[in-house]
C-alpha cells in the first residue's frame, strides 16, 4: 500500500450504508466501496474488480470477504488479496468520526 | 443421561470384538455413553478391524493399519475393559457370570453375544494333519492372522488353489494373484456365486474372472489334498489332479455358536433371537451379527448387521423400547475380483406370472436380469454394468411402481452421452468453457497439493461458471490424485458455511425457529461466522420455509434480488416486464417502446423465454423505468420461477389440440416469483409438435389428443440438454396446475442449492418423484399443496419497491464503469501529512 499524499475525505453519514451491505463513493478520481459489516465495523476497498471491472459494492460480503457479483472472485476486505486468484485490490483506512461521518484516507491521487 | 460413576453403572459384557460387537458398542456409546460399564472379549489379539477389507490386505492394496476400525486407544478412551486374545468358555446364566480361558470370571447385568462365524471346512481328506491343525500350505481365509500367514507362505510358492467360488473365494483368488503366478478356483456348484447370482450371471462373471488370468473349475468337488509334508496338489471327485503348493479354503461360513450351545442357550443355525435381538427365552442376553438367527435367517453381510446393532442399542439403552428388527432385504453391490456385481432379492423367477427382463452383452462381460412381480421389482442381478443399481435398489426396497417401458430400468434412454475419460484428454483440452480452465490447470492444482474437488474448483475456478463441467472436473481431480482424493466434507452440505446437509439444516432451523440468515449463522455456523457464499442459499431456503414470517435481511440477497433486475457485464441491469404466457397487447408494446425511447435503452431484445428485454439500464434509473412502464416484474433474475413459454395453441393454430396459451397464463399467474434452489423455466405447448419446447423445460406441459395433458419434468436446454421425464398424463388444466405446484414445492424442499431439476429429477429418480407427487405414496401431497398455496397468497410484485426503497441507497449506482464519475465527487477536506496506512 502506498503512503504518499495522504488525504482525508468525508464521505457522508454511516447510515447511508445498510448493515451488511456496501455503497460506492467517488473519492478524488477513484471509486471506493465502503462496507458496513454486521458487527458494526467498516471496510473500504477499491470498488472495481480487477478481473473484469465488476462493481464490488454490489457484491455479497461477510466479516472477511466480498464476492464480486459478476464472476464470483472473492477479495479479503482487510488485505485486498484475492482468495480466488485475481489481482489484489486497494484497501483504504476508514473510520467514523464523532458525527457518525465516514472518513477515508489513503494514497489517493 | 446417566451421570453415575463407572463403579455404579450397570455391567455390560460383550463376547466378540469383531464388526458386530464393536459396532453395537459404538451405537450404545453414541446413545448413552455413561449408562454401562463395558467389558469386551475378543479371541483375536487386536483391536477390531474391517473384515471385508482383508481381501484388500491380501491383494496388497491396503496396509493392515488401514483396516482397523477402532484401535486400542478407543477402548481406553471409552472406559471399555478389553480382554483381547481371550476365549470365553462358558456363560453361567444362573449367577450371571462369564468364564474365560484366562481364568477370569466377569459378572454382567446385560450380555451381548457377537461371536460371528467361522470358516466352514468341507470334509476333504488331508485338510488336517493329526496334532497340528491344517496341513502345511492349507489356509482358511477368515481372520487377519489367516491373511498374514497366507501372504507369508504364498510369497515363496507358485501355484494356488482356492476352494469355493463364492464372494470370499473370488476375492481370495484375485488377492493371491499378487503372490503366486498361477491361481485355480474350484467351485463345487454349477456356477460362481450361486447363492447370489443366476446361472447366466455366474457364467458372465466367470468369463470376466478368467480374463484376469484365474483358472475356474465349476462342478468341481474336491475330495483330497495331496502331499505328505507339504501340499503338492488337490484331487477332484472325477479323478482330476491339480498341482499346487497352496490351498485356500473359502467354502463359506458357519455361525459360531459353540459358546451359546455349551451354555444352554437356544441354538439352531445360529443363536435364536427375537425382534429386539434378545436370545429366545432370556431376559438379559442378546446376540447380534453373523452368529444370530432372526426369524429363521442368519446373515453374512454387513448391512443387516448395522440394522441389528442399531435396534439392539436403541433397546438396551432404553432410547427406544419399541425398536424392533424386522429382518433385512439383502441387496449387495460389490466389486468382486475387479468385476462389478450387484444382486438383490430373488435370483430366479418363482411364479409362472413373474416377469423376467434380461440383457446380455457377453463380449463386454455384461449381464443384467430383473424379476418383476405385479409391477414391483422383486429381484435383480447385475454383472459388469451396475450403473442403474442405485435406482433399482430403491425400487426394490420401497416397492415403487416401475416404468411401463422396462428398458428404462436398465438404460438411460435419451440420457447424456458417455463421458470422455480423464486419462484420454490432452493437457490443453479446455474443461471449463466458462472460465477457460484446461485439464493441465486442474492437474497442476492437484500436484500442488489441493486434493479435494471443491478445493480445486476454488483454486482454478473450473466449474464455477455454468457448472456443467463439474462432473468432468471431479473425474480429472480423481485421476490426477491417483485415488487419493480427499473426501470433501462440504460436498453434502447445503451451503459451504453451515456444515449440514439440507434435511438436517431445515430441521435445525425449524427447531430453533431461525427466521433470518444472520441468526442461522450465529447459531449453526462454526464460530457463528457468517459466510458470503452461503447467504443467497440460506435466504432462499428461509423464504421457502417461513414464507411471510421470513425475516428478510437485504444483505443476504444477491444484487439481482436486491434490485429486482439482472446485472449485466457492464454493471447495468436489464428490465423485463411481465408478459404472461408470452401474450402482449398493442398498448403494452407501445408503452414499452415509449419507455425504451425515453430512457435511451441501449438494446431492446426478445429473450429466450418469449419476453421483451430492456438491456443496459443503470441501477439508479430502475425505479423510474418501472414507474414509467407501470407493469409487473417479469422475474428474469433470481433463483425463482421464471416464465411460462407457450405456443399459439388452439386459438389460431391448425394443429393445436389444447389451449396452451390460457394454461400457460394460468400457471404463470399462480406461481410467479416462487423462489427455489435454482431457476424454474416452464412451457406449455398445444400439441406434440412442441413449438414451445416443453420437452426441455424444468416443467413442460404438452396437450395431446382427447383433451389430455402430459407433464414432463427435469428437462433442460441450457448448459445441459435433457429431455424431461413424463411425470403424468392428466385430463384437465386444473390437474396440471395442482401437479405443477406440488412438483415445484417438492423440488423446493428437497433439491440442493443451485441443483436444477435436470439434476434433481434423475438423482431422485422419476419413479420416486412420480410415486410421491402423483400417487402420493408418502402421504405428503396435501401438505405440499398447502405449502405452495401459502406462497401464492403472500406474493407481492417486487417492482412496487420503486416508490419506497427498502434500504438507503437501494438503487444507488455502484460502479460507473464508462464515464467517471457519475456520482457527486467528494473533494478532500483535510490533508494529512502522515498516513495511518
Amino acid at each position: 500500500m502506498t503512503t504518499q499524499s495522504l488525504a482525508e475525505y468525508r464521505l457522508g453519514p454511516v447510515d447511508e450504508i445498510p448493515v451488511g451491505e456496501a455503497r460506492a463513493y467517488a473519492v478524488g478520481g477513484e471509486m471506493v466501496a465502503v462496507f458496513r459489516l454486521r458487527d458494526g465495523g467498516l471496510r473500504a476497498v477499491s470498488a472495481v474488480c480487477p478481473h473484469a471491472g465488476g462493481p464490488l459494492a454490489d457484491g455479497l460480503a461477510d466479516q472477511r470477504v466480498v464476492v464480486c457479483p459478476l464472476h464470483q472472485h472473492a477479495f479479503d476486505l482487510r488485505t485486498g488479496c484475492s482468495t480466488t486468484g485475481a489481482p489484489p485490490i486497494t484497501v483504504y483506512p476508514v473510520r467514523v468520526d464523532d458525527d457518525n461521518t465516514i472518513i477515508i484516507s489513503g494514497g489517493l491521487p | 443421561m446417566h451421570t453415575s460413576k463407572p463403579s455404579e453403572r450397570e455391567r455390560l459384557v460383550v463376547v466378540g470384538n469383531g464388526m458386530a460387537g464393536a459396532r453395537t458398542v459404538e451405537e450404545i456409546l453414541q446413545r448413552d455413553p455413561d449408562r454401562y460399564a463395558i467389558t469386551m472379549f475378543g479371541e483375536e489379539p487386536h483391536g477390531n478391524y474391517n473384515r471385508i477389507m482383508l481381501s484388500n490386505v491380501l491383494a496388497g492394496v491396503e496396509d493392515e493399519a488401514g483396516i482397523f476400525l477402532n484401535d486400542l486407544q478407543w477402548y481406553a478412551d471409552n472406559g471399555i475393559t478389553l480382554h483381547a486374545g481371550c476365549k470365553v468358555d462358558k456363560i453361567d446364566r444362573k449367577h450371571k457370570l462369564v468364564h474365560a480361558d484366562d481364568g477370569t470370571q466377569t459378572p454382567y447385568d446385560k450380555l451381548i453375544i457377537a461371536t460371528g462365524s467361522t470358516a466352514f471346512v468341507p470334509p476333504i481328506t488331508g485338510v488336517h494333519r493329526p496334532g497340528r491343525g491344517y496341513h502345511q500350505g492349507v489356509f482358511a481365509f477368515r481372520t487377519l492372522d489367516d491373511t498374514r500367514n497366507m501372504i507369508r507362505y504364498a510369497r515363496d510358492h507358485e501355484r494356488a488353489v482356492v476352494i469355493g467360488g463364492g464372494l470370499l473365494g473370488l476375492e481370495a483368488a484375485r488377492g493371491l494373484q499378487q503372490h503366486v503366478s498361477h491361481v485355480t478356483l474350484i467351485h463345487a456348484m454349477g456356477h460362481l456365486m450361486n447363492t447370489q447370482l443366476d446361472e447366466p450371471a455366474g457364467k458372465t462373471l466367470q468369463a470376466s474372472v478368467e480374463k484376469l488370468g484365474i483358472e475356474v473349475i465349476c462342478d468341481g468337488l474336491t475330495t483330497e489334498i495331496l502331499g505328505k509334508h507339504a501340499v503338492t496338489g488337490v484331487k477332484l471327485k472325477n479323478g482330476r489332479v491339480i498341482d499346487c503348493d497352496v490351498v485356500v479354503l473359502a467354502a463359506g461360513i458357519r455361525a459360531n455358536t459353540e459358546l451359546a450351545t455349551t451354555s444352554g442357550l437356544s441354538v439352531e443355525q445360529g443363536v435364536v433371537v427375537d425382534d429386539q435381538m434378545r436370545v429366545a427365552g432370556e431376559t438379559d442376553i442378546y446376540a447380534v451379527g453373523e452368529c444370530a438367527q432372526h426369524r429363521g435367517v442368519t446373515y453374512g453381510l454387513v448391512a443387516p448387521l448395522w440394522d441389528q446393532a442399531r435396534v439392539l442399542a436403541d433397546h438396551i439403552t432404553g432410547r427406544n423400547l419399541d425398536a424392533a428388527y424386522h429382518g433385512s432385504q439383502v441387496a449387495t453391490k460389490l466389486k468382486v475380483a475387479g468385476v462389478d456385481v450387484a444382486a438383490m432379492g430373488l435370483k430366479e423367477p418363482e411364479l409362472d406370472t413373474d416377469e423376467t427382463v434380461t440383457f446380455a452383452e457377453p463380449r463386454r462381460g455384461v449381464y443384467q436380469s430383473l424379476i418383476i412381480r405385479d409391477d414391483r421389482l422383486v429381484g435383480a442381478t447385475l454383472v459388469g454394468d451396475v450403473r442403474k443399481v442405485a435406482f433399482l435398489m430403491q425400487a426394490f426396497d420401497r416397492g415403487l411402481p416401475l416404468p411401463e417401458e422396462r428398458a428404462g430400468l436398465l438404460f438411460d434412454l435419451g440420457g447424456p452421452p458417455a463421458e470422455v475419460s480423464a486419462a484420454e484428454m490432452a493437457d490443453d483440452a479446455q474443461v471449463c468453457n466458462c472460465n477457460g480452465v484446461c485439464k493441465g490447470d486442474i492437474v497442476e492444482a492437484v500436484q500442488c497439493g489441493v486434493k479435494s474437488v471443491s478445493g480445486v474448483m476454488d483454486k482454478t475456478r473450473a466449474g464455477k461458471g455454468c457448472g456443467s463441467c463439474k462432473g468432468l472436473v471431479q473425474q480429472i481431480v480423481e485421476w490426477a490424485a491417483g485415488g487419493e482424493v480427499e473426501e470433501d466434507p462440504a460436498a453434502s452440505w447445503y451451503v459451504p458455511g453451515v456444515p449440514m446437509p439440507k434435511p438436517e439444516l431445515m430441521e435445525a432451523i425449524r427447531t430453533h425457529g431461525l427466521k433470518s440468515v444472520s441468526s442461522v449463522f450465529a447459531l449453526l455456523a462454526p464460530g457463528g461466522e457468517e459466510d458470503a457464499k452461503s447467504k443467497m442459499g440460506l435466504a432462499s431456503l428461509l423464504k421457502m420455509m417461513w414464507g411471510a414470517e421470513y425475516d428478510d435481511e437485504r444483505d443476504a440477497r444477491f444484487i439481482n434480488d436486491r434490485v429486482h433486475a439482472n446485472i449485466q457485464r457492464d454493471g447495468t441491469f436489464s428490465v423485463v416486464p411481465q408478459m404472461k404466457g408470452g401474450v402482449t397487447t398493442p398498448a403494452q408494446l407501445k408503452r414499452i417502446a415509449e419507455v425504451a425511447e425515453k430512457h435511451d435503452v441501449p438494446m431492446v431484445k426478445l429473450t429466450g423465454g418469449q419476453r421483451i428485454d430492456l438491456l443496459g439500464v443503470p441501477k439508479e434509473n430502475l425505479p423510474q423505468i418501472w414507474a414509467d412502464l407501470d407493469m409487473p416484474s417479469g422475474w428474469a433474475y433470481g433463483k425463482s420461477f421464471r416464465t411460462v413459454k407457450t405456443c399459439v395453441g388452439s386459438d389460431f393454430c391448425r394443429f393445436g389440440v389444447g389451449d396452451s396459451t390460457a394454461l400457460g397464463i394460468a400457471i404463470e399467474e399462480r406461481y410467479q416469483g416462487l423462489e427455489g434452489p435454482g431457476k424454474m423455466k416452464l412451457a406449455v405447448t398445444g400439441c406434440p409438435r412442441n413449438c414451445a419446447e416443453a420437452y426441455v423445460k424444468d416443467l413442460g406441459v404438452v396437450a395431446i389428443e382427447g383433451g389430455k395433458w402430459e407433464i414432463y419434468v427435469g428437462g433442460a436446454a441450457g448448459a445441459h440438454v435433457r429431455k424431461g421425464d413424463l411425470l403424468a398424463t392428466v385430463d384437465s388444466a386444473d390437474e396440471v396446475l395442482t401437479l405443477t405446484g406440488r412438483f415445484l414445492q417438492y423440488y423446493r424442499e428437497n433439491a440442493n442449492w443451485l441443483e436444477r431439476t435436470y439434476a434433481f429429477v434423475p438423482r431422485i429418480g422419476i419413479d420416486v418423484v412420480r410415486a410421491i407427487v402423483v400417487d402420493d405414496a408418502e402421504g405428503i401431497a396435501d401438505r405440499l399443496d398447502a405449502a405452495v398455496a401459502e406462497h401464492v397468497a403472500t406474493y407481492r410484485d417486487p417492482w412496487q419497491e420503486r416508490s419506497t426503497p427498502v434500504t438507503p441507497g437501494q438503487f444507488r449506482s455502484s460502479l460507473p464503469l464508462t464515464v467517471l464519475p457519475q456520482v457527486p465527487v467528494r473533494e478532500p477536506v483535510a490533508a494529512a501529512q502522515e498516513g495511518r496506512a
